[in-house]
């Protein structure tokens, strides 16, 4: 059956294909609408689909499940893939029993992201099979597989999508979803199980050994292909070959083509176009991982071969690749006609106004942070984390911000560096669960005297609200236990712990006062339902209103940045953006904003 | 070599719907049995930040369309359409929404919203035919302003390799059924607009 999908969709089709029985994950774009599609099918499909806590966390109940000879996958962006490399290199040597893939997006020129790492890298380095799908039928295509060649040679197998794969839609072929594992059993193995040193050694030795034939295999895989033609070759790979194989079409000139979809690449078939080539170009996304394979078979086999890749300059090292980058560069070699690229002038760019993304009308985001910043005073240090909040750079309260869970270990650094001023640090609820616990631990055990500011929204909003274990449900919807921050933060040795409601901002600023008064660790959790979920919900706030004739243009609630209140050069105006916060008319000092009755 | 019969880049301000509508070229593009591709903006840029679509009708490669390449760009927002006008084709349309959405920089004094003509201009000359329309407006009239996007669609619709009859098919499994006339009808105004 062919239908519209998703690149993600797709991955989620391939799993259900393969008779997956547990599948888990942790929100990050571009990886999010793998689980998102999952979850409502899981109680029909007897599946068990969680959101876990972190990507760590999701590898290993994946693990746990291939254990049993459960098909399992586990979900992430790349950079989640570094919470789970622990877990990840280690498999590698103890092996699986039911397939298990591990499904990292990533995410040229960083769309979504803090950095543009590939991870095929990781396959290498844990010497296990990675896949580099080019399109939505690729990725469900390969995912399909992936669970097959896990269980034939015993590791995890590494599906690397990127964005343009990840959110590109394109009508796919489908098959049936295959039921689960019907006799799931841990059968005790201790030599496979238990990664005691003396386990660990042997282990090593057996998956070197497995590697030839784990390259024999990928090598056959039908996403390798070469195509012999003329004397100048072009090597490209994942969504690269796509990109690749349309400016040959486009050009219409006589080129040879090899096709990679596997790390590691096919040594054979670049061995044979190096042989037929004089020249070959080699185009990949981010790191120059075939390139230099190509490079040592070069010296093999064609030492005096001229390659041209990002080496040499030709292909862009940083960002990502598109369909004119590609011809020009494949063009450029060929010294074909280059498509000059419409460059406007600086001039007519320059009258457009910025567009960056915000935080929404009536987010309660915004107005713990003007809280914070008038209790703190904008000379403190505002150490800060990954998620919507982030957005809020511009308000002066975003300092530092490095990978989940930094804010309250990077705000202890700089206590225990010497900075005698004020700081308070931030994160929301579920970076707060996935990677700020062991950090705030850690500062109450060595005694770090600063704040903590959890914005506790309820939801993993910036993935596209997500539930976690603040929530009150799970993934698939069910009820679960609310988790209390609060409560965490008291157990973990937070001395001062309070909880307040950003939309009451006088008694928000007195909360952060007294935790900045305070001589120790304190905690200060803001606690506001999401202004996305509050309307899904149904919950309407009667919307605001300015006074004209009480305004006097002083552009103090211009300042908060709300998107919903303009000014048009003499007064402001709330648009019909307005949510009902309210937040605005307790900023006005001439109380000039009104509730619309 | 022609490598694709039809390249639309769809752009505006998250919130409009412009994942709507690639959503019903996709779907109508599969009933007319022609191989489709498509690109969407997901993450942090839907935050009220600048959205933009690739849609490739009758075309087996990747999704992204060619700087320079597209054969249409359609535009729910002025600034927008400038903004991408370098994925424009010479040989290309634009159709241009001429409704503003303030972004927040203009709301809150720091940037200056342009006049409509400075964005036009350079538009003009970059490609074959440009065509202006207040969506917005002609979206209120058929019922309901944020319609605006399926005004859009109908205007596209000429430029697509693909039936009418077929795209409103696709739009009716998509819309609300509560929604459809409204929809139906935004469509239709689209249409005239650039007949």
């Amino acid at each position: 059956m062919r239908e519209y999908l998703l690149g993600n969709v797709a991955i989620a089709k391939g799993i259900l294909e393969a008779g997956a029985g547990v599948v888990a994950g942790y929100p990050g774009t571009p990886s999010s609408e793998i689980v998102d599609t999952l979850a409502p099918l899981a109680k029909d499909r007897g599946l068990h689909v969680e959101w876990s806590v972190n990507e760590k966390v999701a590898l290993e109940v994946a693990i746990g499940a291939s254990w049993t000879g459960t098909r399992s996958a586990a979900t992430m962006k790349h950079v989640g893939l570094n919470v789970a490399a622990d877990p990840f290199m280690t498999l590698a040597y103890l092996g699986v029993k039911g397939g298990l893939v591990v499904i990292s997006a990533d995410d040229p020129y960083c769309h979504s992201s803090q950095n543009e790492q590939d991870s095929r890298r990781y396959g290498l380095f844990a010497q296990v099979p990675c896949l580099d799908p080019a399109d939505p039928q690729e990725a469900r295509d390969m995912t399909l597989r992936a669970f097959d060649l896990s269980e034939q040679f015993g590791v995890p197998v590494l599906v690397r999508p990127t964005t343009r794969v990840s959110h590109a839609r394109s009508d796919v072929l489908v098959g049936s979803p295959q039921s689960r594992n019907p006799n799931p059993k841990f059968e005790k193995d201790p030599a496979r199980r238990v990664a005691l040193p003396v386990h660990a050694r042997p282990l090593h030795a057996e998956l070197l050994a497995k590697q030839e034939a784990i390259e024999t295999a990928l090598e056959e895989m039908p996403w390798n292909r070469l195509e012999k033609r003329g004397k100048i070759g072009v090597i490209a790979s994942g969504i690269a070959g796509l990109y690749a194989e349309e400016a040959i079409a486009e050009l219409d000139v006589d080129v040879s083509l090899l096709r990679i979809g596997t790390c590691p690449p096919p040594r054979k078939m670049i061995k044979d176009l190096l042989e037929h080539v004089s020249k070959v170009m080699v185009i990949e996304e981010m790191d120059p991982i075939v390139e230099e394979f190509v490079e040592r078979a070069a010296k093999e086999h064609n030492p005096t071969i001229e390659i041209l890749g990002k080496a040499s300059g030709h292909i862009p090292g940083v960002g990502e690749l598109d369909p004119l980058i590609v011809r020009n560069a494949i063009a450029d070699t060929l010294n074909e006609l280059k498509k000059e690229p419409l460059v406007l002038e600086d001039a007519t760019l320059s009258i457009l106004p910025p567009r960056p993304p915000a935080l929404c009308p009536g987010c309660s985001h915004r107005a713990t942070y003007y809280a914070m910043k008038k209790a703190f005073g904008k000379d403190a240090i505002f150490p800060n984390d990954i998620g919507c909040y982030t957005m809020a750079i511009q308000m002066g309260t975003v300092d530092t911000c490095l990978c989940m869970g930094a804010s309250i270990t990077i705000a202890s650094g700089i206590r225990f560096g010497g900075d005698k001023k004020d700081i308070c640090c931030v994160l929301g609820d579920s970076t707060f669960l996935h990677a700020g616990m062991p950090g705030l631990l850690n500062a109450a055990y060595n005694k770090a005297r600063m704040t903590v500011a959890v914005l506790d929204n309820s939801i993993t909003a910036m993935t596209g609200h997500q539930p976690n274990p603040v929530t009150g449900c799970t993934a698939c919807g069910e009820s679960a236990v609310p988790l209390s921050i609060e409560k965490v933060a008291k157990a973990l040795g937070a001395g001062h712990v309070e909880t307040t409601d950003p939309y009451d901002l006088n008694a928000t600023v007195e909360a952060f006062k007294r935790a900045k008064e305070y001589d120790g660790l304190s905690v200060v959790v803001a606690k506001q339902t999401c202004v996305i979920e509050a309307i899904r919900s149904g919950i309407r706030r009667p919307r605001f209103r300015v006074i004209e004739d009480a305004c006097k243009g002083c552009m103090k609630c211009i300042q908060f940045g709300c998107p919903a209140i303009e000014f048009d050069g003499e007064v402001a105006r709330i648009n019909a953006l307005c949510s009902g916060c309210g937040v605005c008319a307790q900023i006005c000092p001439h109380e000039a904003i009104e509730v619309v009755e | 070599m022609k490598t694709s019969q039809c390249d639309v880049v769809v752009v505006g301000v998250g919130g409009q719907g412009v994942i709507l509508i690639s959503d019903i070229i996709g779907k109508a593009a599969m009933k007319a049995d022609l191989p489709v591709r498509g690109a969407e903006t997901h993450g942090m840029a839907q935050r009220g930040g600048s959205v933009v679509n690739h849609i490739r009708v009758g075309c087996e490669y990747s999704a992204m369309v060619s700087p320079g390449g597209a054969d249409v760009l359609l535009a729910l927002e002025p600034t927008e359409a400038l903004r991408y006008a370098e994925y424009l084709s010479p040989e290309g349309t634009a159709l241009v929404n001429t409704k503003p959405v303030l972004p927040i920089t203009v709301t809150t004094g720091a940037a200056e919203y342009p006049k409509l003509e400075d964005i036009l201009g350079p538009l003009e000359i970059l490609c074959k035919d440009l065509k202006v329309m207040d969506a917005t407006g002609l979206a209120a009239q058929a019922g309901h302003p944020q319609a605006a996007n399926v005004v859009m669609l109908g205007a596209l619709s000429k430029y697509l390799p693909i039936d009418t009859e077929t795209l409103m098919e696709a739009l009716e499994e998509t819309v609300p059924p509560k929604f459809l006339e409204i929809n139906k009808k935004a469509f239709e105004l689209g249409k005239i607009e650039v007949e």
